[in-house]
């Protein structure tokens, strides 16, 4: 048994060296190594956020100092949002999934990608050194000019750390952009592309259109700083809202750049595990692009209160609202294609009804916020803390979850336990509800953003919120340990353990060193499922 | 092909053609999000010449056109052996890329060579920001700010001409070693596009600080 499966060379066995791996250009190993990091800095985001839970479990400020929490919240957004959101669901599933789906042996750029992690690396490294020395206050947002004139040197760290993780994500975007236009397989055309790949290019263009301009914000930050020349430094006749403009030019985009590639997974598991084609998959495609080109045009509705003027006030409201159209017609589709399918709960699915809950809740609180009036009276409250962790956060988590249970049989050779598995998706949909349902009622109610100690009329629902903090995080450490478990104990798995259509289930789990023997030729559409009779 | 020891496809493409086509789309990609880098800084100087006209007119007064001229004469025929030499790649002739980007190279260190020149007269007069920064007659901050965008735009611009500068030491030291034939010549065509997009930056940054504004 063993001398058979020496034999076969898989990307995972093919060498061990460690050159092997920190040197490799395979798409498949970079994924793998994204994997790791990505996961690493999810929990060191994660144990901020529970040190922010247990400040506020008390209304009085006692566990940390004021100082203190400014800087955990801090570091708590710029981990999870540069390290983790953006890039975990292209850079691992992406990197992973891209090239195989669309029937070619690697990515356009392979040194080009390797190249893409080490800039993850080294932005992280930045940032972790900032964290060790002393920590930085600003909030993720490096809002001017306390970030460029008063806060402590640590900022400067901390925004390169953020300006060279940016053009990992540049890289990414534009490996993924290339591939996908240039390397798909003979038969493989636009409207056959599985709609993962659709939402991965849709974010692929906000990466590379969207990214520059918080570099060039971040660069003239660190500029005022090092060099005290002003730009945004009102003293010096600069305007800090340049900086807001430019920072969410890039910021609100970056949403999406979170929350496409996740849809992109959502489209695959409802479709495999419905066994249904996507319900209008022209409209789900094109929705993907909508909502980049849209994303760009809605930075403003961050400043209505930043003094900008009303009548741009109502144009960015007017822009904000169009974004549920495209958002609204994948639910809807999504939805469509459950209906009357034959639907089976296994984990990742229960991951993909999980992400419609949450998406739902999270883009219907986002038109409030869309609202000028309404935002003006939740504006900085724990409303935008609730809508945008149902978004963002929700969004990711359940897609990179999802994701990762689905083509982990792919990824590894192994599959995990379902059992287990299960237990954990109902317990993080849980906790992530009980977390950030009651922070929607907190800053209705009033309670701002980034305090560490509040009224105490705000105590109960605050206990609530740490209390699902709690449930969430065992949620996210139980499939940790069974994954890792079934790497060495979980059964083998067979190159389509979920009867699933799409290139990637045509190869081998684990993958050969370059995917396909030879090219494959693509004559079918993508999700040829047969449709299920009907049962009545 | 056949009787190149070195192929220039690589594994997992499957034609030149798909390779090259590539290398093109990618280059130009990444130009995209160059200039929407400089654009962060082209809008923040947009802002600001329209809060100041006056302060920003007076101290583009300071800049040395004639240097700035002289500059974008270099520039320009720079891109032009740059463009000879893309030419020379694509007819395989090794030897006259390997001029060709050994003058890109030579003009382009000029060019620097006369920007340092004017950094230093520019750090003479006082007319960095910061703490002793100091602008004769004029009390709004418009000028500090001016300078401020001079620096942060031209020392950019600068950055990417010393990158450019060792990835055409790069490629003409390759090109001496005959790795680029009639049927591959790629990089050079491709760090044209990267030279000639430095070149173009600067076409805008000189009107708008050296010439704009004056009388």
């Amino acid at each position: 048994m063993s001398t058979l499966v020496k034999k076969i060379k898989h990307y995972l066995n093919a060498s061990y060296e460690l050159r092997s791996w920190f040197g490799t250009v395979d798409h498949k190993r970079i994924a793998i190594l994204y994997l790791i990091s990505v996961t690493l800095f999810f929990f060191v985001g994660g144990f901020f956020a529970v040190m922010i839970r247990l400040e506020l479990l008390t209304p009085a400020g006692d566990l940390v100092s004021s100082e203190t929490y400014n800087k955990l919240f801090t570091m708590h957004g710029i981990i999870m949002i540069f390290f983790f959101l953006i890039p975990a669901v292209p850079a691992v599933l992406g990197n992973f999934l891209i090239p195989i789906m669309i029937g070619a042996r690697d990515m356009a750029f392979p040194r080009l990608n390797l190249a893409s992690w080490y800039c993850y690396i080294g932005g992280a490294l930045f940032a972790t050194a900032a964290m060790v020395t002393g920590g930085v206050d600003t909030g993720w947002t490096f809002y001017t000019p306390y970030s460029s004139t008063y806060s402590n040197g640590a900022v400067v760290l901390t925004a390169l750390g953020a300006f060279v993780a940016g053009f990992s994500s540049i890289l990414t975007g534009l490996n993924f952009i290339v591939t996908i236009h240039k390397m798909r397989a003979p038969g493989m055309t636009w409207f056959r592309l599985p709609l993962f790949i659709w939402s991965n290019y849709a974010a692929s263009i906000i990466m590379v259109l969207a990214t520059p301009v918080l570099g060039a914000a971040i660069f003239l930050v660190f500029l005022e700083r090092a060099f005290h020349i002003g730009i945004f430094d009102p003293n010096l006749g600069g305007d800090p809202v340049l900086f807001q403009h430019l920072f969410w030019f890039y910021s609100h985009p970056a949403v999406y750049i979170m929350i496409l590639p996740s849809m992109g997974v959502m489209s695959e598991l409802v479709a495999a595990f419905s066994r249904k084609r996507v319900f209008g998959y022209d409209f789900v495609a094109g929705s993907s692009l909508a909502i980049a080109v849209l994303g760009f045009l809605v930075w403003g509705h961050h400043m209505f209160v930043s003094s900008q003027s009303m009548y741009a006030g109502f144009v960015f409201s007017f822009l904000s609202f169009l974004v549920a159209i495209p958002s609204a017609i994948k639910v809807f589709n999504w939805t469509a294609t459950l209906y009357k399918g034959s639907i089976s709960l296994q984990t990742p699915m229960l991951y993909a009804l999980g992400f419609i809950g949450l998406f739902t809740i999270g883009g219907l609180t986002g038109l409030f916020l869309a609202s000028l009036g309404l935002d003006v009276h939740v504006h900085d409250t724990y409303f935008i803390v609730a809508h945008f962790h149902y978004i963002m956060v929700g969004g990711v988590v359940m897609g990179y979850l999802g994701g990762l249970h689905y083509w982990w049989p792919k990824m590894t050779g192994r599959l995990y336990p379902e059992f287990w598995a299960r237990i954990s998706a109902l317990n993080i949909f849980i906790g992530f509800n009980l977390t950030f349902f009651p922070q929607f009622l907190l800053g209705y109610m009033g309670m701002p953003r980034r305090y560490h100690a509040y009224p105490e009329e705000f105590q109960v629902l605050n206990v609530m919120s740490t209390a699902g903090a709690s449930v969430l995080a065992v949620g996210y450490l139980i499939p940790m340990i069974y994954m890792l478990w079934s790497l060495k104990y979980g059964k083998k798995a067979p190159a389509n353990p979920w009867n699933a259509k799409g290139l990637e289930w045509t190869i081998p789990s684990p993958p050969p060193v370059h995917n396909f023997d030879e090219i494959p030729v693509v004559t079918e559409e993508a999700y040829a499922y047969a449709e299920a009779p009907h049962r009545g | 092909m056949a009787k190149q020891t070195h192929s220039p496809l690589q594994h997992h493409f499957t034609s030149l053609s798909q390779q090259y086509a590539a290398s093109q789309l990618g280059m130009w990609t990444f130009l995209l999000t160059e200039l929407l880098f400089f654009g962060g800084l082209f809008l923040s100087y947009t802002i600001y010449r329209m809060s100041y006209p006056h302060g920003f007119a007076a101290a583009s007064h300071e800049l040395d056109v004639r240097l700035g001229c002289i500059n974008t004469i270099v520039l320009i025929s720079s891109s032009l052996t740059m463009a000879l030499a893309v030419r020379a790649g694509h007819e395989g002739k090794g030897k006259s890329i390997t001029g060709f980007l050994v003058l890109t190279m030579a003009l382009g260190g000029t060019f620097l060579g006369i920007k340092s020149i004017e950094y230093a007269h520019k750090f003479h007069e006082h007319f960095v920001p910061g703490p002793n920064f100091a602008f004769p007659h004029y009390a709004s901050q418009g000028p500090e700010l001016f300078f401020s965008l001079y620096f942060a735009m031209t020392g950019l611009h600068a950055i990417h001409m010393i990158i450019g500068l060792v990835a055409l030491g790069v490629v003409a030291w390759k090109a001496t070693r005959g790795r680029y034939t009639k049927e591959y010549s790629t990089p050079v065509e491709m760090l044209g596009l990267y030279w000639h997009f430095v070149d173009i930056v600067w076409i805008f940054l000189f009107p708008l600080l050296y010439l704009l504004g004056r009388h």
